[in-house]
C-alpha cells in the first residue's frame, strides 16, 4: 500500500528539478549585485577617503573630493521625502481606506500606475515646466527635489496601499465594532501594522531619488558649483549627476573617481537598510511588541 | 417562513413587565439585492440570555451586524425594517460610535489585536480618551478577571495579544468587549475554536455577566443554547422560524416541525 509507485517518483523528480531551477535563477538574479559590488569596491576604493568625502572637486573635476554633491544629495533626497511621504500615505490611505469603490477611484488608480510608468526625462520637462518657470521657483533644490517627489509618488503610494491592504480586515471589524471611528482604527490599528510596508516604499524612493540625474539637470543640480546650498533656493551639486559628468562631460578624470562616486551613491542607498531595520525596532520598543 | 406579526410570542418570566433592550420590527437585510434575513420580529429584553440557533446560511451573524449598525462600513449590506435600542430606533441615532460602545462583540474565531494583551483591553477606553495610567490598569485587571484570564496572562500582560493560545485569545476577546462596559453582549458563535474546557469556563463567565447585561448568544451547539440561553430563536434559511423559552423548544413544544427536527440534530 505504502509502496513507491512510478508516480511518486516523477513527483518527486519533478520537485527537485523545480528547486533546482529556481535557485539556479536566484542565482543569477544575485550574481550582478556581486559583481557590481565587487567592482566598484575593487576600483573606487582606494579613492575613498576622508578628504574625498570632504572636501570640494578641484583642477576642473580631474581632483579633489565630493562634498557638495554629497550634501546636495542629501539635501535632494530630504526635500524630496519631506513632499512626498507625507502625500503619498495620505493619499494611499485614502485610497485603500476611505474610497468608495467606483469608477473615479479606479480612474485615479490607474492614472497612479500610470504616473509611475513615465520615464524620468518627461518628469524632468514637467518639472521644468511647473516648478521652475510656473511657480517661478528657477533652477533650485526645491524645484529638483518636487520634480523627483512627484516622480516617486506612486512608489510611495502603491507600496502604503499595498501594505494598508496586507492588514486582515478582521482587525478593523474587531475596532469597528468598538465604536471605533475609522480614523481611529486607521491611527491605532491599522498603520502601526503597516509600517514596515511603508518603509520598504521609503527605501525604494530613497534608491531612486538618489539615483536619477535626469529629473534634476535642468530642475536644480550644477554642473559644477563647489559651494555649499543655504537654503532650498539654492542650486546644488548632486552625486547622480556629478557621477553622469565627470564619466562623460570631462576630459582626463583619473579611473577610481568615477568609481568612488558609485560607490558612494551605492552606499547611501544601503546605509538606508539598516536605518529602516533600526526605526522598525525602535518602534517596536515603543510598542513593547 | 416567517413568523405571523400577530402570533403570539412565548416570553420569559415577567418578560411581560421588563422592557425590551431590543426591539426587532419586520427586519430585512440582503447584501447586493441577495436577501440574507427576511421579516423577523423579536424582542430581547434586559438581562436575558438570548439564544439564536440554526445551520450556516440562517442569517444570524447578519443579524448582529445589522443590530451594530456594520452596514455603515459594508456598501453591499442593506437593512431595513426598525430596530429599536433602549426604545430607540438605531437609525436615529446620531453618534453611532456611542451604539456601538454599547455593545460588545465577541466574534467566531478570536479576533486579537495585533498589540499586547494590556493595549487589546485598554483599547476601548483610550479610544473614548481615557489616559489615567492607574484608571487604565483598574480596568484591564477587572475585565481580565472577569473574563477568567487574568491568572493566565498576569504575568505576560506586555506580550503579544495575537501569541495566547486559541482559548485564551478568545477570552482576551471577550475582556475587550467587557472593557467598553457594554449593556449588550453579542457573541457570535464564540466556541467554534476553542477546546472545550474554555468553553465551559467562558459559559460560567457568560452566567455571571447576565446579571449586569444582556446577553446574545449566536451559537451553532444546540445543546448550549440549552445550557445558557433563557429564550432562544431558531433561525433558518434567513427567516426566524420561531422563538419560544429555551426550555420548552428542547422539550418538543414547538410550533413548526423544523425546530423540532433541528434541535433533534435530524438535520442542519
Amino acid at each position: 500500500m505504502f509502496a513507491t509507485t512510478e508516480l511518486n517518483v516523477r513527483n518527486s523528480r519533478r520537485q527537485a528539478l523545480v528547486q533546482i531551477l529556481f535557485m539556479l535563477m536566484t542565482a543569477v538574479l544575485i550574481l550582478p549585485v556581486l559583481i557590481i559590488l565587487a567592482t566598484l569596491i575593487h576600483k573606487g576604493g582606494p579613492a575613498i577617503s576622508f578628504e574625498f568625502l570632504f572636501s570640494e572637486p578641484t583642477n576642473g573635476m580631474t581632483a579633489g573630493g565630493i562634498f557638495p554633491a554629497l550634501v546636495g544629495t542629501v539635501w535632494l533626497v530630504a526635500v524630496a521625502l519631506l513632499v512626498s511621504v507625507p502625500l503619498g500615505v495620505a493619499a494611499a490611505i485614502y485610497l485603500s481606506e476611505f474610497a468608495p469603490q467606483n469608477w473615479f477611484t479606479r480612474i485615479i488608480n490607474l492614472a497612479i500606475i500610470n504616473l509611475a510608468g513615465v520615464p524620468s526625462i518627461v518628469h524632468a520637462l514637467f518639472g521644468v515646466g511647473a516648478f521652475v518657470l510656473f511657480f517661478g521657483f528657477g533652477t533650485s533644490i526645491l524645484a529638483a527635489s518636487l520634480t523627483l517627489a512627484i516622480m516617486t509618488l506612486p512608489v510611495v503610494i502603491v507600496a502604503t496601499r499595498e501594505s494598508l491592504q496586507a492588514v486582515p480586515l478582521a482587525f478593523r471589524e474587531a475596532c469597528w465594532n468598538m465604536g471605533a471611528t475609522r480614523w481611529q482604527t486607521i491611527r491605532r490599528v491599522v498603520l502601526p501594522n503597516a509600517v514596515s510596508g511603508i518603509l520598504t516604499g521609503v527605501i525604494l524612493e530613497v534608491a531612486r531619488t538618489t539615483g536619477e540625474p535626469a529629473p534634476i539637470m535642468f530642475t536644480g543640480a550644477a554642473f559644477f558649483l563647489p559651494f555649499l546650498p543655504e537654503s532650498v533656493f539654492d542650486q546644488t551639486m548632486a552625486l547622480s549627476l556629478h557621477l553622469f559628468v565627470i564619466s562623460t562631460q570631462v576630459p582626463g578624470v583619473p579611473d577610481e573617481l568615477p568609481y568612488g562616486v558609485a560607490l558612494v551613491l551605492i552606499a547611501m542607498v544601503l546605509v538606508m537598510n539598516p536605518l529602516s531595520i533600526a526605526f522598525r525596532m525602535y518602534l517596536r520598543g515603543k510598542k513593547k511588541w | 417562513m416567517a413568523v405571523d406579526a400577530g402570533a403570539p410570542m412565548r416570553l420569559a418570566p415577567g418578560a411581560e413587565t421588563a422592557r425590551p433592550k431590543v426591539e426587532v420590527r419586520n427586519l430585512a437585510i440582503s447584501y447586493d439585492g441577495t436577501p440574507a434575513l427576511v421579516g423577523v420580529n423579536l424582542e430581547i429584553y434586559e438581562n436575558e440570555i438570548f439564544g439564536i440557533i440554526g445551520p450556516a446560511n440562517s442569517g444570524k451573524t447578519s443579524f448582529l451586524k445589522a443590530l451594530n449598525r456594520m452596514d455603515m462600513f459594508n456598501a453591499a449590506m442593506q437593512v431595513s425594517g426598525e430596530i429599536n435600542f433602549d426604545g430607540r430606533d438605531i437609525r436615529q441615532w446620531r453618534n453611532v460610535y456611542a451604539l456601538r460602545g454599547r455593545i460588545g462583540v465577541v466574534f467566531p474565531l478570536p479576533v486579537g489585536l495585533p498589540m499586547t494583551v494590556y493595549d487589546n483591553v485598554a483599547l476601548s477606553p483610550r479610544l473614548s480618551g481615557q489616559t489615567n495610567k492607574a484608571e487604565l490598569n483598574d480596568i484591564v485587571e477587572r475585565c481580565l478577571r472577569r473574563a477568567a484570564l487574568w491568572d493566565e496572562v498576569k504575568d505576560r500582560l506586555n506580550s503579544l495579544g495575537s501569541l495566547l493560545s486559541g482559548g485564551q485569545q478568545q477570552r482576551l476577546t471577550i475582556a475587550r468587549a467587557l472593557s467598553q462596559e457594554p449593556d449588550l453582549l453579542m457573541l457570535d458563535e464564540f466556541s467554534i475554536a476553542v477546546d472545550p474546557v474554555t468553553t465551559m469556563r467562558i459559559e460560567d463567565v457568560l452566567k455571571e455577566l447576565r446579571n449586569e447585561m444582556t446577553i446574545i448568544l449566536v451559537t451553532n451547539l444546540t445543546q448550549q443554547a440549552r445550557r445558557l440561553a433563557d429564550r432562544t430563536a431558531f433561525f433558518l434559511t434567513g427567516s426566524c422560524v420561531e422563538i419560544g423559552e429555551t426550555e420548552a423548544l428542547f422539550t418538543g413544544q414547538v410550533e413548526d416541525s423544523r425546530t423540532a427536527d433541528y434541535i433533534a440534530g435530524r438535520f442542519g
